[in-house]
Protein backbone atom coordinates (compact mmCIF):
# COMPACT_ATOMS: atom_id res chain seq x y z
CA UNK A 1 0.00 0.00 0.00
CA UNK A 2 1.36 3.45 -0.86
CA UNK A 3 1.86 5.71 1.83
CA UNK A 4 0.33 9.66 1.72
CA UNK A 5 3.33 11.54 3.17
CA UNK A 6 0.76 14.01 4.22
CA UNK A 7 -1.24 11.77 6.63
CA UNK A 8 1.88 10.09 8.37
CA UNK A 9 1.57 12.41 11.84
CA UNK A 10 4.31 14.12 12.60
CA UNK A 11 4.14 14.44 16.33
CA UNK A 12 7.58 16.22 16.97
CA UNK A 13 8.42 18.71 14.83
CA UNK A 14 11.97 19.27 16.62
CA UNK A 15 10.99 23.00 15.98
CA UNK A 16 9.08 23.69 19.44
CA UNK A 17 10.18 20.61 20.98
CA UNK A 18 6.35 18.84 21.01
CA UNK A 19 7.05 15.31 21.50
CA UNK A 20 2.86 14.54 21.77
CA UNK A 21 0.16 15.76 19.35
CA UNK A 22 -2.57 16.70 21.39
CA UNK A 23 -5.08 13.79 21.09
CA UNK A 24 -7.72 14.46 18.18
CA UNK A 25 -11.03 12.83 17.36
CA UNK A 26 -11.29 13.84 13.87
CA UNK A 27 -7.60 12.68 13.25
CA UNK A 28 -7.68 10.25 10.30
CA UNK A 29 -4.29 9.18 10.28
CA UNK A 30 -2.84 5.79 9.48
CA UNK A 31 -2.21 5.25 13.21
CA UNK A 32 -5.55 6.53 14.21
CA UNK A 33 -6.92 4.35 11.52
CA UNK A 34 -5.25 1.12 13.11
CA UNK A 35 -6.26 2.26 16.45
CA UNK A 36 -2.52 2.88 17.48
CA UNK A 37 -3.32 6.77 18.53
CA UNK A 38 -2.83 6.42 22.09
CA UNK A 39 -0.15 3.43 22.39
CA UNK A 40 2.79 4.77 19.66
CA UNK A 41 4.03 8.05 18.95
CA UNK A 42 5.19 8.64 16.03
CA UNK A 43 8.36 11.47 15.82
CA UNK A 44 11.69 11.55 14.50
CA UNK A 45 14.39 9.99 16.06
CA UNK A 46 16.24 13.14 16.43
CA UNK A 47 13.63 14.49 18.52
CA UNK A 48 13.60 11.25 20.60
CA UNK A 49 17.53 11.74 21.42
CA UNK A 50 17.39 14.94 22.10
CA UNK A 51 14.42 14.02 24.94
CA UNK A 52 16.34 11.63 26.42
CA UNK A 53 19.27 13.43 26.46
CA UNK A 54 18.22 16.33 27.85
CA UNK A 55 17.00 14.78 30.93
CA UNK A 56 19.80 12.62 31.27
CA UNK A 57 22.42 15.15 31.90
CA UNK A 58 25.76 14.05 34.15
CA UNK A 59 27.53 16.83 35.11
CA UNK A 60 31.01 17.27 35.49
CA UNK A 61 31.34 19.44 38.13
CA UNK A 62 35.18 21.56 37.65
CA UNK A 63 34.35 23.49 40.77
CA UNK A 64 37.37 25.84 41.66
CA UNK A 65 36.35 28.64 43.43
CA UNK A 66 33.37 30.37 46.24
CA UNK A 67 30.87 29.73 43.55
CA UNK A 68 31.11 25.84 44.47
CA UNK A 69 28.93 26.61 47.47
CA UNK A 70 25.69 27.93 45.52
CA UNK A 71 26.51 24.60 43.25
CA UNK A 72 26.59 22.75 46.57
CA UNK A 73 23.29 24.53 47.22
CA UNK A 74 21.90 24.10 43.84
CA UNK A 75 22.85 20.34 44.39
CA UNK A 76 21.45 19.71 47.84
CA UNK A 77 17.13 18.98 47.98
CA UNK A 78 16.75 22.33 48.61
CA UNK A 79 16.60 23.38 45.28
CA UNK A 80 17.62 19.74 43.72
CA UNK A 81 19.07 19.47 39.72
CA UNK A 82 17.71 15.83 40.30
CA UNK A 83 13.94 17.27 39.25
CA UNK A 84 16.03 18.03 35.92
CA UNK A 85 17.25 14.71 35.40
CA UNK A 86 21.08 16.44 36.10
CA UNK A 87 21.32 14.92 39.46
CA UNK A 88 24.89 12.37 39.29
CA UNK A 89 27.71 14.40 39.20
CA UNK A 90 30.86 12.08 38.04
CA UNK A 91 34.36 11.78 39.43
CA UNK A 92 35.29 10.98 35.34
CA UNK A 93 35.08 13.50 32.60
CA UNK A 94 34.73 10.15 31.42
CA UNK A 95 31.05 9.61 32.41
CA UNK A 96 30.02 13.02 31.99
CA UNK A 97 28.31 15.32 28.99
CA UNK A 98 27.64 18.51 31.37
CA UNK A 99 31.13 19.92 32.50
CA UNK A 100 30.36 23.07 34.92
CA UNK A 101 32.87 25.47 35.51
CA UNK A 102 32.43 26.82 38.83
CA UNK A 103 34.35 29.49 39.79
CA UNK A 104 37.61 31.67 38.68
CA UNK A 105 39.69 29.20 36.06
CA UNK A 106 43.72 30.70 35.99
CA UNK A 107 46.09 30.57 33.72
CA UNK A 108 47.94 28.09 35.15
CA UNK A 109 44.66 25.60 35.46
CA UNK A 110 43.43 26.49 32.10
CA UNK A 111 45.82 23.01 30.31
CA UNK A 112 44.36 20.88 32.79
CA UNK A 113 40.45 22.32 32.23
CA UNK A 114 40.78 21.76 28.53
CA UNK A 115 42.11 18.33 28.71
CA UNK A 116 38.90 17.27 31.21
CA UNK A 117 37.06 18.94 28.22
CA UNK A 118 38.96 16.74 25.54
CA UNK A 119 38.37 13.67 27.58
CA UNK A 120 34.81 13.87 27.69
CA UNK A 121 33.10 12.02 25.23
CA UNK A 122 30.20 13.48 22.38
CA UNK A 123 28.39 14.58 22.80
CA UNK A 124 28.95 17.15 25.60
CA UNK A 125 27.70 20.96 26.71
CA UNK A 126 29.30 23.30 28.85
CA UNK A 127 27.88 25.41 31.68
CA UNK A 128 29.67 28.88 32.92
CA UNK A 129 28.44 29.06 36.39
CA UNK A 130 29.08 32.90 37.96
CA UNK A 131 31.24 35.78 36.70
CA UNK A 132 34.44 34.44 37.16
CA UNK A 133 33.92 31.64 34.66
CA UNK A 134 31.71 34.09 32.06
CA UNK A 135 34.48 36.71 31.74
CA UNK A 136 36.85 36.63 34.60
CA UNK A 137 34.59 38.36 37.11
CA UNK A 138 36.21 41.27 38.24
CA UNK A 139 39.91 39.97 38.75
CA UNK A 140 41.62 41.43 35.72
CA UNK A 141 45.06 40.68 36.69
CA UNK A 142 48.14 38.84 35.65
CA UNK A 143 46.68 35.32 36.88
CA UNK A 144 42.95 34.62 35.76
CA UNK A 145 41.81 33.98 32.20
CA UNK A 146 39.12 36.32 31.06
CA UNK A 147 36.28 34.10 30.64
CA UNK A 148 36.42 30.10 30.40
CA UNK A 149 35.23 30.80 26.68
CA UNK A 150 39.01 31.29 25.89
CA UNK A 151 40.01 27.57 26.85
CA UNK A 152 36.61 25.43 25.53
CA UNK A 153 33.62 26.68 23.84
CA UNK A 154 31.15 27.63 26.55
CA UNK A 155 27.07 26.46 25.76
CA UNK A 156 25.13 28.53 28.91
CA UNK A 157 26.63 31.52 30.38
CA UNK A 158 25.60 32.07 33.88
CA UNK A 159 25.81 35.60 35.53
CA UNK A 160 25.72 36.53 39.19
CA UNK A 161 29.17 36.38 41.83
CA UNK A 162 27.52 34.12 43.14
CA UNK A 163 24.58 33.54 41.10
CA UNK A 164 21.56 32.41 42.70
CA UNK A 165 20.57 29.27 42.83
CA UNK A 166 17.51 29.73 41.04
CA UNK A 167 19.38 31.30 38.37
CA UNK A 168 21.51 27.97 37.86
CA UNK A 169 18.36 26.10 37.64
CA UNK A 170 16.82 28.85 34.93
CA UNK A 171 20.46 27.58 32.47
CA UNK A 172 20.20 24.45 33.11
CA UNK A 173 16.53 24.30 31.62
CA UNK A 174 17.99 26.82 28.84
CA UNK A 175 20.50 24.20 28.10
CA UNK A 176 17.32 21.16 28.54
CA UNK A 177 15.77 23.67 25.44
CA UNK A 178 19.21 23.68 23.91
CA UNK A 179 19.29 19.78 23.62
CA UNK A 180 16.14 19.47 22.37
CA UNK A 181 16.45 21.79 19.48
CA UNK A 182 19.99 20.69 18.40
CA UNK A 183 21.00 17.95 15.53
CA UNK A 184 21.46 14.54 17.51
CA UNK A 185 23.36 12.49 14.72
CA UNK A 186 22.43 9.14 14.47
CA UNK A 187 25.50 7.29 13.49
CA UNK B 1 71.74 47.71 71.86
CA UNK B 2 72.61 49.14 75.76
CA UNK B 3 70.29 52.08 75.94
CA UNK B 4 66.52 51.16 75.99
CA UNK B 5 63.73 53.82 76.50
CA UNK B 6 61.34 52.13 79.32
CA UNK B 7 57.99 52.55 77.06
CA UNK B 8 59.51 49.64 74.74
CA UNK B 9 57.71 46.23 75.80
CA UNK B 10 59.86 43.55 77.87
CA UNK B 11 60.03 41.49 74.74
CA UNK B 12 61.31 44.14 72.83
CA UNK B 13 64.05 44.83 75.47
CA UNK B 14 65.23 41.29 75.80
CA UNK B 15 65.61 41.23 71.85
CA UNK B 16 67.41 44.53 71.46
CA UNK B 17 69.89 43.46 74.41
CA UNK B 18 70.86 40.33 72.71
CA UNK B 19 70.76 41.46 69.22
CA UNK B 20 73.02 44.47 70.32
CA UNK B 21 74.33 46.27 67.15
CA UNK B 22 72.67 44.17 64.60
CA UNK B 23 69.47 46.10 64.89
CA UNK B 24 69.32 49.18 62.87
CA UNK B 25 65.83 50.20 64.12
CA UNK B 26 63.14 49.42 65.54
CA UNK B 27 60.01 50.24 67.09
CA UNK B 28 57.08 49.21 68.89
CA UNK B 29 54.00 50.26 67.32
CA UNK B 30 50.36 49.08 68.45
CA UNK B 31 51.87 46.71 70.29
CA UNK B 32 53.82 45.36 66.97
CA UNK B 33 57.36 44.84 68.09
CA UNK B 34 59.56 45.34 64.87
CA UNK B 35 63.04 45.01 64.30
CA UNK B 36 65.25 46.34 61.32
CA UNK B 37 68.25 44.25 60.43
CA UNK B 38 70.83 44.01 57.60
CA UNK B 39 70.17 41.26 55.35
CA UNK B 40 73.61 39.38 55.57
CA UNK B 41 72.59 39.36 59.85
CA UNK B 42 68.72 36.95 58.76
CA UNK B 43 69.71 33.75 59.70
CA UNK B 44 71.97 34.62 62.48
CA UNK B 45 69.35 36.64 64.02
CA UNK B 46 66.44 34.35 63.63
CA UNK B 47 69.17 31.59 64.93
CA UNK B 48 69.25 33.72 67.96
CA UNK B 49 65.99 34.57 68.32
CA UNK B 50 65.19 31.00 68.04
CA UNK B 51 67.27 29.89 71.16
CA UNK B 52 67.04 32.62 73.33
CA UNK B 53 65.21 33.05 76.23
CA UNK B 54 61.74 33.89 74.58
CA UNK B 55 61.88 30.89 72.16
CA UNK B 56 60.58 32.22 69.04
CA UNK B 57 60.26 28.88 67.82
CA UNK B 58 57.57 29.41 64.75
CA UNK B 59 57.94 31.40 61.77
CA UNK B 60 54.59 32.34 60.92
CA UNK B 61 54.83 34.70 57.92
CA UNK B 62 57.75 35.60 55.17
CA UNK B 63 56.81 38.10 52.55
CA UNK B 64 58.31 41.20 50.87
CA UNK B 65 57.08 44.77 50.36
CA UNK B 66 58.70 46.63 46.80
CA UNK B 67 59.39 50.16 47.60
CA UNK B 68 59.82 50.94 43.78
CA UNK B 69 61.22 54.37 44.40
CA UNK B 70 63.43 53.66 47.44
CA UNK B 71 67.06 52.00 47.86
CA UNK B 72 67.45 49.56 48.58
CA UNK B 73 64.03 48.37 46.96
CA UNK B 74 62.71 45.46 48.47
CA UNK B 75 61.56 44.94 51.96
CA UNK B 76 61.92 41.28 53.30
CA UNK B 77 59.31 40.62 56.09
CA UNK B 78 59.45 37.78 58.69
CA UNK B 79 57.01 37.44 61.69
CA UNK B 80 58.38 34.96 64.51
CA UNK B 81 55.59 33.53 67.33
CA UNK B 82 56.54 32.08 70.56
CA UNK B 83 54.44 29.27 71.37
CA UNK B 84 56.15 29.14 74.70
CA UNK B 85 56.09 32.66 75.66
CA UNK B 86 53.17 33.93 73.26
CA UNK B 87 55.38 36.81 71.98
CA UNK B 88 55.32 37.92 68.69
CA UNK B 89 58.19 39.68 66.71
CA UNK B 90 58.49 40.89 62.97
CA UNK B 91 61.83 41.14 61.84
CA UNK B 92 62.77 43.56 58.77
CA UNK B 93 65.19 43.48 56.05
CA UNK B 94 66.35 45.60 53.19
CA UNK B 95 67.92 44.16 50.17
CA UNK B 96 68.42 46.07 46.89
CA UNK B 97 67.49 45.23 43.28
CA UNK B 98 70.39 44.79 41.33
CA UNK B 99 71.27 41.92 44.26
CA UNK B 100 68.18 40.95 46.10
CA UNK B 101 69.55 38.26 48.18
CA UNK B 102 69.32 37.42 51.76
CA UNK B 103 69.93 33.85 53.85
CA UNK B 104 67.38 31.57 53.65
CA UNK B 105 66.04 30.65 56.77
CA UNK B 106 65.41 27.07 56.11
CA UNK B 107 67.60 24.97 57.69
CA UNK B 108 65.87 26.68 61.11
CA UNK B 109 62.60 26.82 60.03
CA UNK B 110 60.18 23.99 57.83
CA UNK B 111 57.85 26.46 56.91
CA UNK B 112 60.19 28.66 55.67
CA UNK B 113 60.68 26.58 52.57
CA UNK B 114 57.54 27.30 50.48
CA UNK B 115 56.84 30.84 52.09
CA UNK B 116 60.26 31.49 50.43
CA UNK B 117 59.33 30.41 46.81
CA UNK B 118 55.92 32.82 47.26
CA UNK B 119 58.14 35.52 48.21
CA UNK B 120 60.74 34.28 45.57
CA UNK B 121 57.60 33.33 43.46
CA UNK B 122 55.97 37.25 43.62
CA UNK B 123 58.88 39.38 43.94
CA UNK B 124 62.02 38.03 42.74
CA UNK B 125 64.10 37.82 45.89
CA UNK B 126 66.56 35.23 46.04
CA UNK B 127 66.80 32.83 49.21
CA UNK B 128 70.47 31.57 49.21
CA UNK B 129 70.91 28.05 50.59
CA UNK B 130 67.14 27.16 50.03
CA UNK B 131 66.77 23.91 48.92
CA UNK B 132 64.46 24.36 45.91
CA UNK B 133 64.12 27.65 44.93
CA UNK B 134 61.95 27.45 42.12
CA UNK B 135 57.81 29.18 41.17
CA UNK B 136 55.35 27.84 43.51
CA UNK B 137 52.11 29.41 42.54
CA UNK B 138 52.89 30.28 39.04
CA UNK B 139 54.10 28.35 36.16
CA UNK B 140 57.66 27.91 35.08
CA UNK B 141 56.94 29.48 32.01
CA UNK B 142 55.97 32.53 33.43
CA UNK B 143 58.35 35.15 32.70
CA UNK B 144 58.74 38.06 35.56
CA UNK B 145 57.78 38.63 39.29
CA UNK B 146 54.00 39.57 38.98
CA UNK B 147 53.59 41.59 42.58
CA UNK B 148 56.63 43.97 41.97
CA UNK B 149 54.99 47.42 41.27
CA UNK B 150 56.99 48.15 38.19
CA UNK B 151 55.00 44.48 36.80
CA UNK B 152 52.23 45.74 34.07
CA UNK B 153 48.88 44.28 36.24
CA UNK B 154 47.41 43.76 32.46
CA UNK B 155 50.08 41.95 31.25
CA UNK B 156 48.91 38.63 30.83
CA UNK B 157 50.90 35.06 30.39
CA UNK B 158 48.51 32.37 28.61
CA UNK B 159 50.17 28.89 28.45
CA UNK B 160 47.93 28.42 25.27
CA UNK B 161 46.24 30.78 22.26
CA UNK B 162 42.73 32.23 23.73
CA UNK B 163 40.07 29.66 21.37
CA UNK B 164 39.78 32.10 18.12
CA UNK B 165 42.26 34.47 17.80
CA UNK B 166 41.46 37.73 16.43
CA UNK B 167 37.56 37.07 16.50
CA UNK B 168 35.30 39.92 17.46
CA UNK B 169 32.65 39.90 19.17
CA UNK B 170 30.04 40.84 15.88
CA UNK B 171 31.28 38.44 14.17
CA UNK B 172 29.90 34.72 13.68
CA UNK B 173 31.29 31.39 13.19
CA UNK B 174 29.79 27.83 12.44
CA UNK B 175 29.92 25.63 16.03
CA UNK B 176 31.30 22.38 15.15
CA UNK B 177 28.98 20.34 17.66
CA UNK B 178 25.80 21.40 16.69
CA UNK B 179 25.92 22.76 13.27
CA UNK B 180 24.60 25.84 13.43
CA UNK B 181 25.65 29.32 13.67
CA UNK B 182 26.59 30.88 16.80
CA UNK B 183 27.60 34.32 17.82
CA UNK B 184 31.04 34.07 19.76
CA UNK B 185 31.23 35.28 23.30
CA UNK B 186 34.53 34.60 24.16
CA UNK B 187 36.86 37.20 22.02
CA UNK B 188 39.82 39.09 22.03
CA UNK B 189 39.06 42.73 23.14
CA UNK B 190 41.56 45.27 22.30
CA UNK B 191 42.09 47.21 25.91
S1 LIG C 1 31.84 34.76 40.31
FE1 LIG C 1 32.08 35.54 42.40
S2 LIG C 1 31.39 33.87 43.71
FE2 LIG C 1 31.80 33.01 41.68
S3 LIG C 1 33.92 32.28 41.73
FE3 LIG C 1 33.95 34.36 40.94
S4 LIG C 1 34.31 35.64 42.74
FE4 LIG C 1 33.61 33.65 43.48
Amino acid sequence: MAVDPSKIVQLGNGKNGNLVKPYDANDDSLLTKAGLQDTVWATRLDAVMGWARKFSLFQYPFVTACCGMEFMAVSASHYDTDRFGAALPRFSPRQADMLMIVGTIVHKQAPVLRTVYDQMADPKWVVAVGACAVSGGFYQNYTSVPGADKVIPVDVYIPGCPPRPETILDALVKLQEKIQHSRHDVI
Amino acid sequence: MSETTPELSDALQTVLQGLGDKVLAWHDQHGDDTVLIRPEHRLEVATWLKECELHFDMLMDNTAVDFIEEEPRFEIVDHFFSTKTFKRLRVKCRVPENKPNAPSLVPLYGSANWMERETYDMYGVVFDGHPDLRRILLYPEFVGFPLRKDYDKLHEQPLFEARYPGVRETDEVINPRVGVELPIHGTEVPR
